[in-house]
């Protein structure tokens, strides 16, 4: 079929033709958009953070009345940690504990630079946890290279001051980071202002950081573990359960941190802090909360638009069927088939269509743009455009399908008959 | 007149049901996805202290030089103790308080309670009238207070509940960590949101302050900072050797009334960061900010992007549903061109057809009003539920949403209904009536 025709009976219509293209040039800005955010929120949601997370529980606990700036102060504060994680241990439902300061994705990031020689710049940042030799299998890490701690090697740090502990555990990647020809293991490096060294006695896999940041730099798995405990008033504890008895462990493990010390304080949310027993599925959904609202909103206004937009093709479509009658009429008595006409409509359409999405797809980089610019964002990928495009010139079609057909059974009659 | 065009409209409207509730439809899913996400960036980017929001000013001092942290030149955002007692001494403002968050365990006469810890600020007296702190009983303490470390404390009304049942409590004694202290104010409710006081170490939307102690009483009881703590250098072993690190943890407020006094500070500023250079303390050059309280909210992202861009994106998709309303109208509208030009050649004006088709938008934007009204609820209560708690509850639908719901299907129907009203308009009459 010519399309010379058509063109000259666009030129007719002039606003409807524009407003349709404008329409969808606008829905596939906004929808490619959309489906980039969506899944590039999926995909950092959906990161392992390297933990076995299930059976995983955090105590956020603060032991009062003691004056932890004395020397018995900390003497008494350690011996209280250390009786905390025996009683925890003993307990039916827990498999393994350990003390520390924070958790991968709690949003709780203790940095520190790391070099290679005894001065001069930093060669990789990190962040570290306290650890023991029960932090490994408490956590469900697997050593790839090198040993775990021994429980001889596990100090006492008060939170203050510089930190150079003789030995340390660090992630794959900070590992690579930091000696990249792979032979890290054995070596020997400096903690921030750190006069003696630390030497990498273990590698281990995967850990996530526990910073909370939607980043995608490469400090997100720049993990050490140090083998000390956290000898501060306020510090966590961390559980594996047994198997199925988490729920249980939420219970039992505050109860058992209770009946070693009553006057110690766990937060019970009530003030609208922070609740201080919380499992590791609990702390994973906070941490991605904000994440998965926009993909949701972004989901949702997605789908909004493409029914709005296919809604006013097909409005607009079957409004100039009705206005056209009697020319179809013509038409259908000159000898053209119900098949010309259907087809007449759908290739208008997809003139229509294509100058929409070819406006369309300047638009989504501009947008893509303008995004980045306001929030960490990657360039939008051409296989989100070409899978908005699709999806638009199906959407269309088919929304100017039940239109076309409608014009196809106009009976040749209607050319004499008056509107 | 109105009556008669309103009567129109309405058999106009139902001749075509399926346009009409596809024009309503669309109105209502737009107005109720910007008026949702709108409600959300409301909530977060409120002015937590209208009246005073462009005479509070929060200074930052270049302690730490050039460093691989910073972004670009930017000074940290919070302050070191040093800086903060130095510039507390000197006093060039009006009103001003140095402060830190701090969250000691409030012990009350009940045992068998279980302990809690109450979140709070160190802060100096003249804290409670610069941010105009509401008082229920009792006030504030005096300068000599802070001067003379004093055991005084200032508690919020919950905690006044709590401890006391409600009563006026001045005058006594509650223990905290390890040490008494004496009531001297007993706070009315009082939560600004943003948390605009602690931005520089602590995240804009968390539960409400519930003690207050001097900063110099504080800072004897070793109390330390709960929240941001950020170094370059580490400090040695000991509360001492922290207090005089380089690390920044302390926030500060200064209110300056007049354009003379900001520009007096701002000197100031500057003067004491060159005696410091001079003094060998910083090797570089005064790199000061200071930011009045919008761009202090501004620059500690309060309002988090993701807001921001749903709301874009909203507003975006109104846009294309506004889009979608002009051609329906204009297809609606010009379908009955045989009907405008009868009424024209019977004496009717063009104002007059501009008049019957505008009620008839008018009335569908109304309509996409109050769909949208409900959308909208709908959608708040999804998005309370998705959001963080403290941010949560700051989310809702009231009166002026409402209002601003309604108002907003009905001008954005009736813009869209522009071009087409005007197409309308300048039907031609002899055409019309030779082709019927």
């Amino acid at each position: 079929m010519a399309i010379h025709p058509i063109l000259s009976a666009l030129r007719r219509h002039k606003t409807g033709t524009i407003l349709i293209a404008l329409q969808i040039a606008l829905t596939l800005a906004i929808v490619c958009n959309a489906l980039f955010i969506i899944s590039a929120r999926l995909e950092q949601m959906e990161r392992p953070t390297g933990l076995d997370e299930h059976n995983l529980l955090m105590v956020a606990t603060m032991h009062t009345g003691i004056d932890s700036n004395t020397d018995a102060g900390k003497a008494a504060l350690d011996a209280s940690i250390k009786a905390d994680l025996t009683a925890l241990r003993q307990l039916p439902d827990v498999a393994d504990a350990y003390e520390t300061n924070s958790l991968p994705l709690s949003g709780i990031t203790w940095g520190l630079g790391l070099r290679r020689k005894p001065s001069g710049s930093y060669d990789s940042h990190t962040t570290y946890f306290h650890a023991d030799e029960h932090t490994l299998a408490t956590l469900g890490l697997r050593i790839v290279a090198g040993r775990n701690f021994r429980s001889d090697e596990i100090g006492e740090d008060d939170n203050f001051g510089i930190l150079q502990p003789a030995v340390i555990i660090v992630s794959k990647h900070l590992a690579d980071n930091l000696f990249p020809r792979g032979d890290a293991l054995g070596k020997q490096v400096y903690f921030t202002d750190a006069i003696a060294p630390s030497t990498i006695i273990g590698i281990i896999g995967r850990m996530q950081t526990g910073s909370r940041r939607t980043s995608t730099d490469s400090r997100t798995w720049n993990s050490t573990l140090v083998p000390m405990r956290l000898v501060s008033p306020s510090h966590y504890y961390v559980v594996r359960t047994r198997p199925d008895r988490l729920a249980a462990a939420m219970q039992s493990v505050p109860a058992a941190l209770y009946a070693q010390d009553p006057q110690r304080v766990i937060p019970d949310g009530s003030g609208g802090d922070e609740v201080g027993v919380r499992s590791f599925a609990q702390i994973r959904a906070e941490a991605y909360q904000g994440d998965r609202t926009l993909a949701i909103l972004m989901g949702v206004i997605s789908i909004i638009l493409l029914v709005v937009t296919g809604a006013g093709i097909a409005g607009l479509s079957s409004f100039w069927v009705g206005q056209r009658r009697r020319q179809i009429g013509v038409r259908r008595a000159l000898g053209a088939t119900s098949h010309d006409i259907a087809c007449y409509f759908l290739i208008e359409n997809a003139l229509i269509s294509t100058a929409g999405i070819i406006v369309g797809i300047v638009l989504s980089y501009e947008f893509n743009r303008w995004l980045m610019g306001q929030f960490e964002l990657a360039r939008l990928s051409s296989g989100y455009v070409l899978d908005g495009v699709a999806l638009l010139f199906l959407l269309s079609q088919g929304a100017a399908l039940a239109p076309a057909l409608r014009a196809a059974r106009i009976a040749p009659v209607e050319a004499i008959r008056s509107s | 007149m109105f009556k008669y065009y309103l009567q129109l409209g309405l058999r106009s409207l139902r001749r075509n049901p399926v346009l009409t509730a596809l024009m309503v439809i669309a109105i209502g899913f737009g107005v109720a996805s910007s008026m949702t996400t709108y409600t959300v960036l409301r909530a977060l980017s409120g002015d937590p202290i209208p009246w005073k929001s462009d005479k509070l000013f929060f200074p930052q001092i270049d302690a730490w030089g050039p460093n691989p942290h910073q972004h670009g030149t930017e000074p940290a955002d919070a302050m070191t103790y040093t800086d903060a007692v130095l510039l507390m001494r000197d006093h060039r403002a009006h009103l001003q308080s140095a402060l830190y968050p701090i969250a000691p365990t409030v012990y009350s006469g009940n045992r068998t309670q279980k302990l809690r810890s109450a979140p709070g600020q160190a802060v100096y007296s003249e804290f409670f009238p610069m941010l105009n702190v509401p008082f229920l009983h009792g006030g504030g303490w005096t300068t000599a207070d802070d001067e003379q470390h004093a055991m005084v404390v200032v508690i919020s009304k919950s905690l006044n509940q709590r401890l006391f049942g409600g009563a006026n409590s001045v005058g006594e004694s509650i223990q905290l960590d390890s040490r008494s202290y004496r009531v001297s104010g007993v706070l009315d409710d009082w939560h600004p949101q943003p948390k605009f006081y602690d931005l520089a170490t602590t995240d804009a939307f968390g539960p409400a302050d519930q003690v207050f102690l001097p900063f110099t009483t504080a800072t004897d009881a070793q109390l330390a900072t709960k929240s941001g703590f950020l170094c370059i250098k580490l400090p040695g072993p000991g509360f001492a050797a922290m207090l005089n690190s380089s690390c920044v943890w302390i926030g500060y407020i200064v209110e300056l009334d007049t354009q003379s006094q900001l520009r007096a500070y701002r000197s100031y500023m500057d003067n004491y960061a060159h005696d410091q250079q001079a003094s060998g303390r910083f090797g570089w050059a005064p790199n000061n900010r200071l930011r009045d309280l919008p761009a202090w909210l501004d620059f500690e992202q309060v309002v988090p992007p993701q807001t921001k861009i749903s709301f874009v994106v909203a507003l975006c998709l109104l846009l294309v549903c506004m889009i979608n309303t002009v051609g329906l109208l204009l297809a609606k509208f010009l379908r009955r061109s045989s009907e405008i030009g009868v009424r024209r050649a019977l004496g009717a004006s063009r104002v007059a057809i501009a008049a019957q088709f505008g009620v008839e938008a008018g009335m569908i934007g109304l309509t996409g009003g109050v769909l949208g009204l409900m959308l909208a609820w709908l959608g708040v209560q999804l998005m309370r539920g998705s959001l963080s708690r403290q941010i949560g509850v700051l989310v809702h639908i009231d009166l002026l949403v409402l209002w601003q719901t309604l108002l907003l299907a009905v001008v954005a129907t009736v813009l869209a209904a522009l071009y087409p009203i005007w197409r309308a308009m300048h039907v031609r009459l002899s055409l019309q009536l030779k082709e019927d």
